[in-house]
């Protein structure tokens, strides 16, 4: 399917369309199919989001899952600091990443 | 909103600026336009002839119209030197610092904002063509460059 | 150091407020993101993979005890308690708020420190010797130079809109500890006939087109250091290419002119430069010069060392190097611990290495390219008592140069250019080749990663270099040999096909076996590799 990524304007947060909204959670991405362009330019626009783009994700038994590593780890936060991840106390959490 | 900015005493040019080409052959035009790409010293042995140069930024990164109007003004150039296209308020005083005195934006410029960025530096690191004097200078008021 | 006057304060303290009137239009969306980039970039913010990144500016790698103080209360204020030391002496934020920025910026401002064109097509930091002052072997301090330099470029009208970034480093020794070859200029200073002036060199630099930077000029007096750099940087402006990203540096425009041509060109434009009154009067280098004058040194101390302690000999033989002024040591503080991640400083690190600036460093620190911190002012009676603080922090490996003295980037675990992780990878090597007498006997082998062709990493001047390349998806590792940053200078070769992330920790490894069994007397790793080639490494990765 596809997804909708990008971060907040504010904070920088990594975010996720959800469908109503933008959520931290990769897992409460929604299948934008092929409206993701225009909806990014208009989230982009009312400065709900930067850097908005497109991408590849399948769903597994885990969730949602980013078609492309960066995204993962975007998804997740760095691989070498588990402890600042959105996962600190999962210690398998970086296994989902690769 | 503010379209049109001139720095200038007194009238600003109006006549259509031709290219250089067109200017450089057998043209009796007084304004010419330098696109990014095109060279300000062909322009030297004919500034007497000008009374105004436009410098095109086709996008505002492309810094090239900087050196193109210091190099005219370095050679004496005292016309009216006019940055159009993709000028952002952010841009202006450097453009003035490099002899711009009147700017055609593309998109119309925030009155407020351009207030702002011209009153916002008191000093300057770099001797340049705008006539103020660098900090080294005032630091130093009584060597020969001061 | 250098203090700022009333000028430098108010030119800083007004960026601040225009940033914070950029930030403030951002965000109410009178500017776009396209229109604002250019502008955070230029005071050093980014938009990285998990949130904004600010670069903070380390002017040619100096800072007091105060303002490193700063920088781990910034840490801990308004990012999630540590930084990163980059491979261009200056310090980096990975979880920084917009809305935050301009507020930081102010802090930084109290402690004349700033983000200025740390980012952007502009001239960057201008980076110089960690040893600058305190070095025997340098022919004046090139810091002076530095700062004038940076003031000089600061804002400059006519270069905000470069065709790419531009980097200029000084050095003022024959030692080379500054990579300044691999700057689009470098200028090492030297004297000639009693005067101080700078060997200019052009058009290095790494990323997608390594090229170590040719001589341009044997000599510009330092009074007209400033007019020859606006020669040189007026004829980029003009003639870099602007059509292709990836070919906009000066390398590219040297290259493709040939360096006879560049070099007429900018003699053609200093000839005119020159006559127009750009070049401060001496009395301006002399008035920063005071700055660096040295400080008050005492004399008569005691220059033996107590070496009883095999633990702290250890680390005196590897981390402390020669001090020009007797009785004191230059001590060398590896970021670099067993497993960790090269560079990164937590909040009470910074706090730590603040104090022991101010106690034991006359409050002077310095950043090295290589990712480490210097304190260039420790009295050889006060080693064991600054050792033992250290080691309580976990800033005491004895790595310096060593294999596990690595550089890496942030790669793809932080940065959204990346195309493979480095720093999982520079830890694995860190396990690997953790045995203190390992380490001792492969001697000088420095390792550099970079997981883009970027090459923040600077792999291509790596006696081992690493790339991290994206194949189809997978993180892929490229191996390189025989690079150097150093005064002999030269760019690697690569091996051969990439590894996987264990594969080319294995391949490393190889690499030193072939080495130690072939070494001559007194070459180090690098001088094998020269003198064999690539040959007898390839045969052994690949078999």
């Amino acid at each position: 399917m596809k997804i909708l990524t990008g971060n907040d304007l504010g904070t920088g947060d990594v975010i996720w369309w959800a469908g109503d909204g933008w959520s931290r959670q990769v897992g409460d991405s929604v299948d934008v199919s092929d409206k993701g362009e225009d909806l990014a330019r208009a989230e982009e626009a009312a400065l709900r989001v930067v850097g908005a783009y497109v991408i590849d994700a399948t769903v597994t038994g885990e969730g949602v899952r980013p078609a492309h590593i960066k995204d993962r780890i975007r998804a997740l936060g760095p691989t070498v600091r588990p402890d600042l991840t959105l996962k600190p106390n999962d210690a398998d959490a970086g296994n989902w990443v690769i | 909103m503010v379209e049109f900015l001139s720095f200038r005493e007194g009238e600003v040019g109006q006549e259509p600026a031709v290219t250089v080409e067109s200017f450089t052959g057998q043209s009796n035009s007084t304004a010419v336009r330098i696109e990014a790409g095109e060279d300000a010293r062909e322009l030297l042995p004919h500034l007497d002839r000008l009374s105004l140069v436009e410098v095109n930024f086709p996008a505002f990164g492309d810094g090239r119209g900087y050196s193109a109007a210091r190099i005219l003004r370095e050679a004496g150039y005292i016309g009216e030197l006019r940055a159009v296209g993709d000028v952002l308020v952010d841009q202006i005083v450097a453009m003035r610092r490099c002899g711009f005195d009147s700017f055609r934006p593309d998109k119309a410029l925030d009155d407020a904002a351009v207030e702002r960025a011209l009153r916002r530096y008191d000093d300057v690191y770099q001797k340049t063509i705008d006539g103020r004097r660098p900090v080294w200078a005032k630091r130093h008021p009584e060597t020969a460059n001061g | 150091m250098y203090r700022y006057d009333s000028y430098d304060q108010s030119i800083v303290d007004a960026r601040v407020e225009e940033f914070r009137d950029q930030t403030q239009r951002r965000l109410a969306g009178q500017l776009t993101e396209d229109q604002f980039k250019p502008l955070r970039l230029m005071n050093g913010l980014y938009l990285q993979l998990h949130a904004y990144m600010l670069r903070v500016a380390i002017p040619y790698g100096t800072l007091s005890a105060r303002q490193m103080r700063k920088l781990g209360e910034i840490a801990a204020k308004y990012d999630r308690g540590y930084g990163h030391f980059t491979t261009r002496q200056n310090l980096q934020y990975n979880w920084i708020k917009l809305a935050d920025a301009p507020d930081i910026l102010a802090e930084l401002a109290t402690v004349e420190m700033h983000a200025i064109q740390t980012s952007g097509n502009c001239i960057r930091n201008i980076s110089s010797d960690q040893y600058a002052g305190v070095s025997a072997d340098e022919v004046a301090d090139p810091r002076p130079w530095a700062e004038l330099l940076r003031q000089w470029s600061t804002f400059h009208p006519e270069f905000t809109y470069l065709p790419r970034k531009f980097k200029i480093a000084v050095i003022a020794s024959e030692e080379d500890r500054s990579a300044m070859r691999l700057h689009d200029i470098g200028l090492k200073l030297v004297s000639r006939d009693g005067q101080v002036g700078a060997e200019v060199y052009a058009g290095g630099g790494m990323g997608r087109t390594p090229m170590v930077a040719p001589l341009i000029r044997d000599f510009v007096p330092e009074e007209e250091i400033v007019s020859y750099l606006e020669a040189c940087l007026r004829v980029y402006n003009r003639y870099g290419r602007r059509d292709n990203k990836y070919k906009a540096r000066i390398k590219i425009l040297v290259h493709e002119l040939g360096v006879e041509e560049y070099k007429r060109q900018v003699e053609e434009e200093f000839a005119h430069m020159r006559t127009l009154g750009l070049n401060p009067p001496t009395e301006e280098l002399d008035r920063i010069r005071a700055y660096f004058a040295g400080p008050a040194y005492e004399t008569g101390l005691d220059d033996s060392v107590d070496r009883s302690d095999p633990a702290f000999a250890l680390w005196v033989d590897r981390q402390v190097a020669a001090h020009k002024q007797p009785g004191y040591a230059i001590v060398n503080i590896s970021l670099k611990p067993r497993g960790g991640i090269p560079g990164d400083a937590s909040a009470e690190q910074i706090a730590l290495v603040a104090d022991l600036a101010e106690q034991y460093s006359l409050d002077e620190l310095r950043v090295t390219h290589a990712q480490n911190l210097v304190l260039p002012h420790v009295k050889k009676a006060d080693l064991h008592a600054v050792w033992q603080k250290l080691d309580e922090a976990g800033l005491a490996e004895a790595n310096l140069d060593l294999i596990t003295d690595i550089i890496a980037c942030p790669g793809l675990d932080y940065c959204s250019l990346a195309n493979a992780r480095s720093i999982p990878l520079a830890q694995k090597l860190s396990e690997r080749f953790a045995a203190a007498d390992r380490q001792k006997e492969l001697g000088e082998l420095k390792v550099k990663i970079s997981g883009c062709i970027n090459a923040c990493g600077h792999h291509h001047a790596g006696h081992i270099g690493v790339l991290g390349v994206d194949r189809k998806g997978v993180e892929n590792f490229q191996l390189s040999l025989g690079g150097s940053g150093a005064e002999d200078a030269s760019v690697g070769q690569i091996t051969g096909p990439g590894f996987s992330e264990d594969g080319v920790v294995d391949a490393i490894e190889k690499v030193t076996n072939i080495y130690l069994a072939q070494r001559e007397e007194g070459e180090r790793f690098l001088d094998t590799y020269r003198r064999l080639g690539m040959k007898p490494f390839k045969e052994a990765i690949y078999g």
